[in-house]
């Protein structure tokens, strides 16, 4: 129970997956300038980042390791991770148009977001059992959008600063995102494995 | 190898499965006007209405934010075709067309440095305001070809880019991307143009181009309708005013202001002229001719369609028809 504990406790902050391991950097930049979407990202990626690391966990034990076809890995969980894209994504549309409109080729880019993938084959590479890997996908996934948020919280902020010309925009905002990374390297040390 | 298949197989048909179940659950009604609109207009996605891309200006328009006259790019009858949709009136939008300001001949404006940057106006516009020795011209580098959704930019011989009216919908891309802000978007019905941006005083230009305006006043002491007016050393055309005479464009001494249309209109002088001379005695190009007392004649391929002898005649027996396909394939054969 304790290590579970600490394993979420670790994915969210100590490796982090955007400010420490720098995976799904694109949404992170893309959906970060409003809170709400960045809230809104955030759930989505939350829930098919836990799902599919419990079905991609599923999928690898109990069909590519039986057949020994551990090659076909990165295809399968695609596939899966794809299948809960859309899941979400008829969701969101039909939960919350706003929302849909707001985060716009962004949801269905979740597909492709490296971290997805890599919460899934890093559950593989380091033998997760059942439990650990969707707590790690669920913690991850926590990661992601607690660095989203804080993110987007700092850009709302940034919009009403005096930025220097040749800094605005996409600059500032990996600047910050550096500076982020930097506080969050804080937490090394915090959780013993 | 024959797992590999049942496997991935069974997996797709699975989320499949699973997904076809998840959109009769989560069906959202759409409203099928929205996807016909979209398919109507341009699809180029050029943003000039407002909205972002065709399928937002769609998405507007059924909802009833925006209007079908926001797309210049869409064609005539597709703009009937949405309006009958929507159930209004398309109301009759003016067709307009980019006109570039800069119209120097191969060569004709040196450079005063080599210039070996990004191949972009705006990049080289940074250097000096650009290689071109006068800082208003065309730097030539085609920005506005590549910001064209509409492949209606093409580079010239002489280095200038050249657009096709044809193929032009007035979306306003390259007037904003053009760094030297040279080109605007013009009413086709107003298509004789001045084709010089330098606002330069007269000698300067002359140094530096032989087609650039030198502020002589002359178009604008012969033009009938104050239509045409030199403001900060740049003869400007008012377009409310002007009626496309070309008087100007015969005298101005430089060759800067071209009709790019040609002639549309002429003068005819009907039945009830009772040869009072006074059209002849307004013609400016000397067109009309015939004794006193009789019926006048116009030499339609040298009328300029001004408009002036209409105004003269007190009997209502000038009126300005619309040039025929002989005739101004005759005119064009006399240039």
């Amino acid at each position: 129970m304790r290590e579970l504990i600490l394993l979420i406790i670790s994915a969210v902050l100590v490796n982090n997956f955007v400010l420490a391991r720098f995976l799904g950097i694109c949404p992170f930049l893309g959906v970060s300038k409003k809170t709400e979407t960045a809230v809104g990202m955030g759930m989505a990626v939350i829930f098919v980042m836990t799902l599919s690391s419990l079905f991609t966990w599923l999928a690898y034990t109990y069909l590519l390791a039986p057949f020994h076809i551990e090659y076909l890995q990165t295809i399968v969980f695609i596939l899966i991770i794809a299948a809960f894209v859309q899941l979400v994504e008829m969701f969101i549309q039909k939960a919350s148009p706003a929302l849909y409109q707001a985060l716009g080729i962004y949801l269905p880019l979740i597909t492709t977001n490296c971290a997805v993938l890599g919460v899934a084959v890093i559950n593989i590479q380091t033998t997760h059992n059942f439990w650990e890997s969707v707590l790690f996908g669920f913690g991850a996934a926590v990661g992601f959008a607690l660095a989203l948020v804080l993110f987007a919280g700092i850009r709302e902020r940034l919009e009403l600063s005096d930025i220097p010309r040749p800094l605005q925009g996409t600059a500032i905002a990996l600047i910050t995102a550096g500076i982020l990374a930097l506080a969050f390297m804080g937490f090394t040390g915090l959780v013993k494995m | 190898m024959f797992e590999s298949i049942i496997v991935l197989a069974g997996l797709g048909l699975l989320s499949a499965l699973g997904l076809g179940i998840a959109s009769r659950a989560f069906h959202v009604d759409t409203d099928q006007r929205i996807q016909t609109i979209a398919g109507l207009l341009p699809g180029a996605n050029c943003g000039a209405c407002g909205f972002p891309g065709c399928n937002g200006l769609a998405n507007a328009i059924v909802s009833g934010n925006g209007k079908i006259e926001a797309c210049s790019a869409v064609s005539d009858e597709n703009r009937k075709e949405i309006a009958r949709l929507m159930g209004m009136e398309a109301a009759e939008t003016v067709k307009r067309v980019a006109v570039i300001h800069c119209n120097f001949p191969a060569g004709g404006v040196g450079n005063k440095f080599e210039y070996l940057g990004v191949t972009d106006c705006r990049a080289a516009n940074l250097v000096a305001g650009g290689p071109k020795q006068c800082v208003y011209a065309c730097i030539g580098l085609g920005t506005c070809k590549s910001v064209c959704p509409f492949d209606a930019v093409t580079m010239g011989d002489s280095g200038l880019p050249v657009i096709d009216p044809e193929k032009c919908v007035a979306c306003g891309k390259c007037v904003e991307a053009c760094p030297k802000k040279i080109i605007d978007l013009v009413p086709v019905s107003r298509m004789v143009q001045v084709l010089c941006s330098s606002r330069d005083k007269g000698a300067r230009v002359k140094k530096v181009c032989s087609v650039g305006c030198i502020n002589c006043m002359l178009c604008e002491r012969v033009c009938p309708f104050e239509a045409i007016h030199v403001i900060d050393n740049i003869a400007r055309i008012d377009y409310e005013k002007c009626r496309v005479c070309g008087l100007c464009l015969r005298e101005c001494p430089t060759g800067t202001i071209a009709n790019l249309r040609g002639w549309e209109v002429v003068a005819e002088i009907g039945e009830s002229c009772n040869g009072c001379t006074l059209c002849a005695r307004a013609c400016p190009v000397d067109t009309i001719s015939g004794t006193a007392k009789e019926r006048h004649i116009v030499d339609p391929e040298r009328c300029i369609g001004c408009g002036i002898c209409v105004d003269q005649c007190k009997r209502d027996a000038v009126t300005l028809v619309k040039k025929t396909a002989a005739v101004r394939k005759a005119a064009a054969a006399g240039e």
